[in-house]
């Protein structure tokens, strides 16, 4: 099974398995740390639902849902 | 003596303005936000015999990529210019902040570099405990920790600095990348990070050099950083907390709202009785000038002039606007230290997004209820071109400080009734929503005219709530905005005040130039729903909001005395003696909100876009906007009537 990232809901984490995509957002998304192997936990929603907001890296940072659908992420677990 | 220029670069928001200033003494405007700086600033500082120019950059994330920041910051690192570099990190996230101090290190291996490691803290506050001596001996250079928004604290980083320019053989450890690209690096040659640069545009080369900057950024990071309840980062469980409220999707707009209601409130309740007692004051300095004038036995024009032209419009000015802002700036500022304003973003993205432009508006927006034309310049945040100009555009579409007495003080005469301070406040609140509304919607038509494209990329940082500095918020607040905004209305306001006495007193035929000016506009100001001398007076007023409302009563007859000022009774009584009414009221609160931006706000506006089209598009829309909302609401008041 494979995830995006916006298939996080609020309180899961999983580990970036591969960054697809090109241009502008790749590398944004690149220097943010959403790199291969990095762990990323979603945060929480914005009220309207999209942005949501991701800890990466020791940062919070509010993508849109459609930014972060180059983001594949190998397998997703929740804090029990 | 050497003359030292040091690169200031570090990640946004990690206290780089508040090091620059603390270093420098300057003050530099600090809020708790990505992307405050977006110019650089220099500044000088001396330490025994050396002189040091410290050049803030631009935060950013990376020197990597190709936002205007980063160029600004990667072209100055990477020119002639700096002998030393300051990096400024984040205790409380030093992974992160470490992948940008590692590219920075290989763009100069050969100058005195300071690693500063801000906001200790707040990291030891949270429970985040750093190893400095094994940072330092991990990268190689002269680690400093601080906490920049201690007193005192900068002359430690100056020592810092002083010892890596007195100790030039430490060198930044260098990085190993992966073979396929170190013999990539090799076979380019020249300078090591040029050649990274170059690679990186590679589309198979550049996920192994960031990862690699990541892996060995957080390899340094977890070596030194001990943490309690295992979690290295700067947002806790109760920053989690906070915005599972403030950002929740039940609590987000009504917590929105009532934040605005609470400050708009406070303006308006705080701000009656000083403005009175304001106004009162300067009338009596204006009786004790007029005596002086009289005698000294100067002439009745030049009399005329200072008095009743330049001193009582500059009156005029300063004691309504001085309370609101006194109110208004400091309760803005301390929202923007503890953290709030990028949840505003956050929470508007999506409606934002709706009319194809970007959440970070809303920062634009909010900054704009202080000044638009700092509104304005601080578009910047937004990468995309198109979805800036939006933001440029509509952002004089709500209204500045300059505007809010004049909304205030109509709305308590004339629609408050005795419902006092509140019942005005939620007036006032139903008005921005308006005003907010008439944005969004002309955002959204401009990207489906002019403007057309889709909505760009969007990522916001949402840093760490911090605890606002009270003390700091307020100097600032009062120093940096207020005293700020007040002296340039003021600038304005003296030589206008002296203008438009001229015109009230030369006279062509039987008529004053104010009251030709007046007669000629009277028909379209009638077809508003307003009258011609208010017309003018918008008109007259274009160098500042602030100076309409003391030019409508420079025009209006027996509008002339200082004494009603701060008195809304008083300016009501004067506006009902000129045929002022509900209707009347409530077109100009609606052209109040929707005219020309002050000429400030357009020299700005000219000067981000590079465009003087831009700039008179920047006054056509919120002025059609307004002509058509008079026009539409005094053709509904006539047939009701």
């Amino acid at each position: 099974m494979e995830y995006r990232l916006c298939d996080l809901a609020p309180g899961q984490w999983g580990r970036v398995s591969e960054l697809r995509g090109t241009g502008g957002m790749r590398r944004r998304l690149l220097d943010l740390g959403l790199v291969p192997g990095a762990e990323v936990r979603c945060m929480g929603r914005s009220p309207a639902g999209d942005p949501a907001a991701y800890l990466i890296c020791g940062a919070v940072i509010a993508i849109r849902c459609a930014d972060g659908a180059d983001v594949v992420l190998g397998e997703v677990w929740e804090d029990g | 003596m050497a003359e030292r220029v040091i690169a200031l670069a570090g990640n946004p928001n990690v206290g780089k303005s508040t090091v620059f200033n603390s270093l420098t003494g300057m003050r530099r405007h600090t809020g708790n936000w990505s992307g405050k700086t977006v110019d650089t600033a220099a500044g000088r500082f001396r330490r025994g015999e050396n002189e040091y120019i410290l050049v803030d950059l631009p935060g950013t994330y990376s020197l990597l990529t190709h936002s205007a920041e980063e160029e600004v910051a990667r072209d100055f690192l990477g020119g002639d210019d700096p002998d030393g570099v300051v990096i400024v990190c984040d205790a409380a996230c030093l992974g992160r902040n470490l992948n940008l101090a590692l590219q920075v290190l290989e763009m100069a291996p050969h100058r005195p570099t300071v690693l500063c490691v801000n906001l200790m803290d707040e990291a030891e506050a949270k429970g985040i405990k750093l190893d400095l001596d094994a940072l330092s001996s991990a990268l190689g250079v002269t680690v400093v920790g601080m906490s920049a928004r201690r007193r005192g604290e900068a002359a430690r980083l100056g020592a810092a600095l002083d010892r890596a320019f007195a100790a030039p053989t430490d060198l930044p450890v260098p990085l190993c990348y992966a073979p396929e690209i170190e013999s990539a690096i090799a076979a380019r040659g020249g300078e090591r990070w040029r050649a990274l640069q170059h690679l990186s545009e590679d589309p198979a080369m550049v996920d192994g050099i960031v990862s690699t900057l990541h892996a060995r950024a957080c390899e340094i990071a977890s070596a030194a950083v001990s943490a309690e309840g295992g979690t290295a980062c700067g947002y806790t469980a109760a920053d989690a907390r906070r915005d599972r409220i403030l950002t929740g999707r039940r609590t987000a707009y009504p917590i929105m709202l009532v934040l605005l209601f609470f400050i708009l409130w406070l303006t308006v309740e705080g701000a009656n009785y000083p403005s009175a007692w304001l106004g009162a004051l300067f009338g009596r300095a204006e009786s004790g000038l007029l005596g002086l004038m009289e005698a000294w036995g100067a002439p009745a024009w030049l009399t005329g002039v200072l008095v009743e032209g330049v001193w009582r419009t500059l009156g005029r000015v300063v004691s309504v606007m001085l309370p609101p802002m006194l109110i208004f700036f400091p309760l803005f500022t301390l929202m923007e230290d503890a953290g709030y304003l990028p949840r505003i973003a956050y929470n508007l993205d999506r409606p934002f997004r709706a009319c194809r432009a970007c959440g970070k508006q809303a920062l634009c927006m909010c900054m704009g209820f202080g000044c638009n034309a700092v509104g304005v310049v601080g578009c910047r945040i937004i990468d995309s071109r198109r979805e800036r100009l939006l933001a440029v555009l509509t952002n004089s579409f709500v209204p500045c400080n300059g505007r809010f007495p004049t909304l205030i003080a109509l709305i308590v005469i004339f629609f408050a009734g005795n419902g006092g301070g509140a019942v005005s406040a939620l007036l006032l609140l139903g008005l921005i929503l308006v005003a907010v509304a008439v944005s969004f919607g002309v955002t959204w038509l401009l990207s489906h005219t002019l403007l057309r494209g889709m909505p760009s990329a969007f990522t916001l940082e949402m840093p760490p709530f911090r605890r606002p500095r009270v003390g700091r918020v307020l100097v600032s607040a009062v120093v940096d905005r207020t005293l700020f905004v007040l002296g340039r209305a003021a600038a304005v306001a003296a030589p206008a005040g002296l203008v438009i006495w001229g015109m009230a007193n030369v006279t062509v035929g039987e008529m004053s130039l104010l009251g030709w000016g007046a007669a000629a506009l009277e028909p379209l100001g009638r077809l508003m729903g307003m009258d011609g001398a208010i017309l003018l007076a918008f008109i007259l007023g274009l160098p500042a909001n602030e100076i309409v409302r003391p030019i409508v009563l420079m025009i209006y007859p027996a509008g002339g005395s200082l004494g009603e000022v701060g008195s809304s009774a008083a300016l009501g009584e004067i506006l009902v003696a000129n045929g002022w009414d509900g209707g009347r009221a409530a077109c100009v609160l609606i052209f109040t909100l929707f005219h020309w931006p002050c000429s400030t706000t357009l020299l700005t506006v000219k000067r981000e876009t590079g465009s003087a089209a831009l700039a008179a598009l920047a006054a056509l829309l919120p002025t059609a906007v307004g002509v058509l909302l008079c026009i539409v609401v005094n053709v509904i008041r006539g047939s009701l009537l």
